[in-house]
């Protein structure tokens, strides 16, 4: 790492660089028949979201994330190896295999769990936001989600119980257009999202994602105001880059606007504006690129030579160890064919 | 020694739990001011104050879904569910997030949380607000099942459903909430996931829970009287199942019958039924009989109420055919 200038967009840019390599790498590793499974979803083109909330996010702060969530939690500090490892399904990764990229979660990073059930990690926020302030952890909790979630109820019920209760609670919609194939458009009557958050009694704001500085300003003042007790609602305005998930060459949408899309890109637009501003020269950024292509090239290297779980480790887990565990069904249909006449 | 409601009983164990462990909140509709629907909750809000008796909107995805963030945050919230027809509503924070959590994470973290709730018939309460759903519950991995059917178990059960590292979900049964038995809360209970042997007999062996053990209870009385003996099982928790005593009792006996209010079709009481025919099978005198629910919706009428599931009648008229 080269930086010369103590630019804190310059870190925002690393962390936003870190997320596009670690999401090319991870459909690399796809295209190599390394993934486990293909439920891969990228969140290229979504990178200040990530990046903006999290760079204001307090240590003993908790969140969780919906399906598209590798930037947030990269954004947040996990490591990328153990990251990678998870998605390829591998003993190495943050849930040893049985997670994957949809079901990640940390507890020393606060991380309560990406969800694959759309909507289905907001309201987990709202308790957490609960045990804040009843255990007087002064911690926010953040609840990541895209658009697609704010067509599902149980986001207006738990925006609702955060406001009733005054809990330190952040909703954050990552609005990158599209719900699988559908535009926003076509869900909704009025995208003006963060008029649905006042109407229950949150503080709203919605930002262009393109400058993830803006981003982070508009995080830092809710996340401040939520931790004062007012809850509070951001809708971060991108563009999803890519398909829906690897398999989707994304059919339902024009060239035309797929490359007007990919002008909103908060990655090179940071870069820019480091290299306008005489913050960074070109060479310092060429050179933290490389560095970042190199470490995320290892995650690869990581994930495919870490061993797969242990067959027998499936049992586990169900319940927490010392409790009684789910019998194999072989184990079953031995005892029963073992019978003295059989 | 002193009579006690099944609602006093839970009441007790609610108020001597929170007492022990503040961790423990309540959260669900009308569980505050109003003292909850059947009123279990009644005046604890008195002594252990509104931050832990939290009165929520009608909104059973999110109650349920708040329950599993402060249980992973260091909260251990018993989550009430007016009734359990309402899981319709939130089966997804249950099912997709509760009982998957420690699984999907890999065993980082857990979901200590009871979720309390009732169901059954006897108060011609509906189609909605009748049924016996414990299958649905049974049937997702990393869910526990407690189902009390006495006074005793009302207590004891919710206790020990409270310390436990997984979500239980604990199903009380409407019907017996005003039951009134003579308790010693002092002495000591069964252990977690062992079943309770109501009563012996060598003629046949009758396997249930919840209400069922009292129409059991009756039958077997009716039946003794007929010169036949019934050995009847109170499985009091259905996750841990306690199949070791099922099994002892029906290698003994030799004839088996499985009770449930629950409809019959891939109920609770046709896994039992599977497992005893499985694994019972040289001991085994005649076919294992399943005496359940109608497969039909619950109606408001009391006789088509009453009728639609078991009763002692029904029971022991059937256990006078299978022992005959």
């Amino acid at each position: 790492m080269t930086l010369t200038a103590n630019s804190h967009l310059a870190e925002l840019y690393r962390t936003m660089r870190r997320i596009r390599t670690f999401e090319e790498r991870v459909g690399e590793l796809f295209v190599r028949g390394q993934s486990a499974g293909s439920m891969l979803h990228l969140s290229i083109g979504e990178e200040s979201s990530a990046a903006g909330v999290c760079d204001v996010m307090k240590p003993q702060d908790t969140f969780t994330t919906h399906h598209r969530g590798h930037g947030i939690f990269l954004a947040r500090g996990a490591d990328p190896k153990r990251m990678m490892a998870e998605i390829g399904g591998k003993e190495t990764g943050y849930c040893h295999g049985k997670g994957g990229s949809m079901h990640i979660a940390d507890m020393a990073l606060g991380h309560l769990g990406a969800n694959a059930i759309v909507g289905g990690g907001i309201p987990a926020v709202v308790g957490a936001g609960l045990s804040s302030k009843y255990l007087k952890q002064d911690a926010v909790s953040i609840a990541f989600f895209g658009d697609g979630a704010m067509q599902q109820g149980i986001l207006y019920e738990s925006m609702n119980m955060a406001a009733l209760w005054s809990l330190p609670v952040l909703f954050v919609c990552v609005n990158n257009q599209y719900g699988m194939g559908t535009r926003i458009d076509q869900a909704t009557r009025n995208t003006a999202f963060d008029e649905r958050a006042r109407a229950f009694g949150l503080n709203g704001a919605v930002v262009n994602g393109l400058d993830v500085e803006d981003v982070r300003d508009a995080a830092r003042w809710l996340i401040d105001e939520a931790r004062a007790g007012k809850p509070g609602f951001l809708s971060v305005e991108v563009y999803r880059f890519f398909g829906h998930a690897r398999m989707d060459k994304s059919p339902y949408r024009a060239e035309a606007e797929e490359l007007e899309g990919r002008k909103k890109d908060p990655v090179l637009f940071a870069r820019a504006k480091l290299l306008d501003s005489g913050l960074e020269s070109e060479a310092a950024l060429d050179a933290l690129d490389r560095e970042i292509a190199a470490e995320m090239d290892a995650t690869i290297d990581f994930a495919v030579e870490s061993r797969a779980p242990a067959l027998s480790s499936m049992f586990r887990d169900v319940y927490a160890v010392g409790e009684p565990e789910p019998e194999p069904v072989r184990a079953r249909i031995d005892r029963v064919l073992a019978r003295e006449d059989v | 020694m002193p009579a006690m409601t099944y609602r006093d009983a839970l009441r007790q164990a609610l108020d001597d739990a929170m007492t022990e462990d503040k961790s423990i909140v309540v959260i669900g509709e009308e569980v505050g001011r109003y003292g909850g629907a059947y009123g279990v909750t009644k005046d604890l809000i008195k002594v252990h104050g509104p931050e832990r008796l939290i009165d929520t909107p009608i909104s059973e995805p999110a109650i349920i879904g708040a329950a599993v963030g402060a249980a992973m945050t260091g909260l251990r919230p018993v989550a009430e569910l007016m009734y359990i027809d309402f899981l319709g509503m939130t089966m997804d924070q249950l099912a997709n997030q509760a009982a998957k959590i420690r699984y999907m994470f890999g065993g980082q973290i857990g979901v200590p949380m009871v979720l309390r709730t009732q169901g059954g018939t006897g108060r011609s309460a509906g189609a909605q607000h009748s049924q016996s759903l414990e299958a649905w519950i049974m049937h997702t991995p990393g869910l526990r099942l407690a189902m009390p059917a006495t006074v005793a178990d009302a207590y004891h059960l919710l206790r020990q459903s409270l310390t436990k590292p997984d979500p239980v979900v604990f199903i009380e049964h409407k019907a017996l909430y005003t039951r009134k038995e003579e308790v010693d809360l002092s002495a000591d209970p069964l252990p977690w996931g062992k079943a309770a042997v109501r009563r012996h007999g060598d003629d046949l062996v009758i396997v249930t829970y919840s209400r069922q053990v009292l129409y059991a209870l009756e039958a077997a009385e009716a039946l003794a009287r007929n010169g036949i003996e019934a050995t009847v099982i109170d499985l009091r928790t259905l996750n841990p199942l306690d199949f070791d005593t099922i099994r002892t009792h029906v290698e003994r006996v030799g004839k088996a019958m499985v009770v449930s209010e629950g409809v019959m079709t891939s109920g609770v009481a046709a896994e039992l039924c599977a497992r005893i025919s499985e694994e019972c099978f040289d001991f085994l005198e005649q076919p294992v009989i399943r005496v359940a629910g109608e497969d039909i919706p619950i109606s408001v009428s009391q006789e088509l109420e009453s009728g639609s599931v078991p009763s002692a009648r029904i029971i022991a008229e059937v256990a006078e055919r299978l022992t005959a």
